[in-house]
């Protein structure tokens, strides 16, 4: 197997997976885009001023937290990396400081963005008041609905939150119609919040989040004097947390990575997001990955109790690192997710995003030595959750 | 021969398959011939058209709904009596998943020469299917814009010499306003001339019978989507046929 940290090619292949299958219309904007990336990514100035950023507002490095009760109820060493505890709430403001940085550079002064959960909508709405820019969130009716509180609070930050409409109303048509706000405002920069999209925007977004797996090396290695894991577990809608948690991992071979997928009601159910699993390839948002398709290549509606694993294709990286056997991908349903977060919140008094509950969960159907250590990616806090939970 | 140089100020329609009932495609194609249109564009509907404003996506959903699909479709190409040139324009996903050589046999079977699939771009052919294309000698069309380079247009207009160029008339999705003015004049002239011999045709946003003239004298023709299935959801189709010409 290619070594995926020398990934994508020039054209932004992952293997057979990525690229950028977009209409001329979008073509300028996405070569804008690719090179301004390739100017900035290796530039040390944006690099310190991205990383002071992130240590001065964001609060990085984030703790990697030793659960003992974890560890003694699955008899192993579990980390958590408790990205929930950077502002606003979750790992995306991660991506969301870089791509604004990268925004600024290219004098864009109009963030447009989609959203599923809200968690990449606060995130960016937070960098455009942070920075100064105008800011449209472009969110699936459906999510506004299940996601109140995120909705208030971009409002509050003064974004615009605009429902999308159209097809299953969720996280994949708020994607399509920031694309095609994109195509109609070429001056706009599109702030995409996960690992998917046209090259370069999965590579632009593992690497902003790749911070956390650098950050669960230096720690790990003063606490335990290893800088590797055994496991690292995250979960996967479109893979941006799971992107970051395994970027520095992923050319060490004795490091098990674990994508863990919505199963919803189950996998046979009818009623999942789990792509990697069910999925098959095909195109969709500008680049070639799994998706969830019916016979004639028309994308289906997927269901998870998360809104940000409510996707039904995964970024390109993750298509390829799981097709190729790097990854492993396990699936979750919203019941044993559930069960997850109210473990987590009574044992631990941490209540963990839907989406990262996913991960959590995986820890029961990993088969788990003593001594293996495991970092468990916990991507968001879950107050946006609490409706769910009570109910 | 190329079957879209025939004629100067040309015209052309979109159309969705399966829209507005399953099996309208054939009557459409035969009502399009009897008004003098040129060559018709046949949609192919898709879940997620990302360059399509909301006319276009809504005739898509409820031909999804009304059932189409690609086998549908050919087989309904096949029992056509129009003999109007064929263009089938769709996104790639539902052509990649009924399989690309069978896609491009059966065009050429049913007698297609011609297929626009927008996030197909040029490289992602050149990379992947043109072998495929060039064997079942199926031409493709590819967009381009009133801001593409001189290079890229010379570039495309020659991948396009068996078919025709598509200008996309601003940087938009289809069905949005278009507004024509002087200094496009000279635009359209200059793309017109980096085409050399390939046929130019400009759409997205063309609606009226001033446009339809306007764009047919800085080009091969016009091409109307939205504006025509805007009427076809009303039964108008044919008041609006005749309000072009």
């Amino acid at each position: 197997m290619t070594k995926i940290a020398s990934l994508p090619d020039e054209m932004g292949f992952y293997g057979d997976f990525g690229g950028a299958y977009v209409p001329e219309l979008l073509r300028p904007n996405v070569e804008e885009l690719a090179l301004a990336f390739k100017e900035k990514k290796n530039d040390p100035v944006f690099h310190s001023t991205y990383i002071s950023m992130l240590e001065d507002y964001v609060g990085r490095p984030t703790p990697l937290y030793l659960s003992e009760k974890l560890s003694t109820k699955h008899d192993c060493t579990i980390y958590l990396k408790r990205e929930d505890l950077n502002h606003t709430g979750a790992h995306k403001i991660n991506n969301a400081i870089g791509q604004i940085l990268l925004a600024k550079s290219m004098g864009k002064t109009q963030i447009v963005a989609e959203t599923g959960a809200g968690q990449h909508g606060v995130a960016t709405a937070t960098a455009c008041a942070l920075m100064d820019m105008e800011c449209i969130v472009f969110m699936g009716e459906i999510d506004i609905e299940r996601q109140a509180p995120n909705v208030q609070r971009m409002e509050f930050l003064g974004a615009k939150v605009v429902p999308a409409t159209s097809g299953s109303k969720t996280l994949k048509d708020a994607t399509n119609e920031a694309i095609r706000y994109w195509i109609n405002h070429p001056d706009a920069y599109y702030l995409i919040g996960s690992v998917v999209g046209p090259h370069p925007y999965p590579e632009i977004v593992a690497h902003f989040q790749s911070i956390i797996s650098k950050e669960i090396q230096e720690q790990l290695k003063k606490k335990t004097g290893k800088s590797s894991p055994s496991k690292v577990i995250a979960c996967v809608g479109g893979g941006s947390n799971a992107a970051g948690a395994f970027f520095h991992f992923y050319d060490e071979e004795n490091v098990e990575l674990i994508a863990v997928e919505a199963a919803g009601h189950g996998l046979k159910s009818g009623k999942s997001a789990a792509t990697s699993i069910l999925g098959t390839p095909g195109v969709l948002h500008g680049s070639m990955t799994l998706l969830m398709q019916d016979e004639f290549g028309q994308v289906t509606e997927p269901h998870s109790i998360s809104a940000g694993l409510d996707y039904p294709g995964i970024g390109p990286l993750h298509a390829y690192s799981i097709d190729s056997g790097r990854t492993k991908s396990i699936p979750v349903t919203d019941q044993e997710a559930l069960i997850a977060a109210q473990e987590l919140t009574k044992s631990e008094g941490i209540i963990p995003a839907l989406e990262s509950a996913h991960a959590l969960a995986a820890l029961n159907s990993v088969e788990l030595e003593p001594s293996d250590i495991v970092v468990v990616n916990l991507s968001g806090r879950g107050d946006k959750d609490l409706s769910t939970y009570l109910k | 021969m190329n079957q879209f140089k025939k004629a100067s100020k040309q015209l052309s329609i979109f159309v969705t398959a399966g829209y507005p009932k399953l099996n309208s495609l054939n009557d459409q194609l035969n009502l399009l011939e009897a008004n003098g249109v040129d060559f018709v564009e046949v949609g192919i509907p898709f879940s997620d058209p990302m360059a399509d404003g909301p006319t276009i996506q809504e005739t898509s959903d409820l031909a999804l709904k009304n059932g189409m699909n690609l086998e549908l479709l050919f087989e309904q190409l096949n029992e056509r009596t129009s003999t109007l040139p064929l263009v089938l324009m769709g996104y790639l996903n539902p052509v990649l998943s009924y399989g690309i050589d069978r896609f491009l046999e059966s065009c050429n079977r049913v007698g297609v020469r011609s297929v626009i699939l927008p996030d197909m771009s040029l490289e992602i052919y050149e990379r992947f299917y043109r072998d495929q294309f060039e064997k079942y000698e199926v031409f493709p069309s590819f967009l381009i814009t009133p801001t593409s380079s001189t290079q890229r247009i010379q570039r495309i207009s020659k991948v396009c010499k068996n078919s025709f160029v598509y200008l996309v008339s601003s940087n938009a999705t289809t069905g949005g306003k278009s507004t024509f003015n002087a200094d496009q004049a000279k635009t359209y002239q200059s793309i017109r001339e980096n085409c050399g011999e390939t046929p130019l045709f400009i759409g997205f946003g063309i609606d009226s019978k001033e446009k339809v003239e306007y764009v047919q004298e800085v080009s091969h023709g016009a091409i109307i989507g939205s504006a025509y299935l805007k009427a076809l959801g009303l039964n108008k189709e044919k008041d609006f046929l005749k309000s072009i010409r």
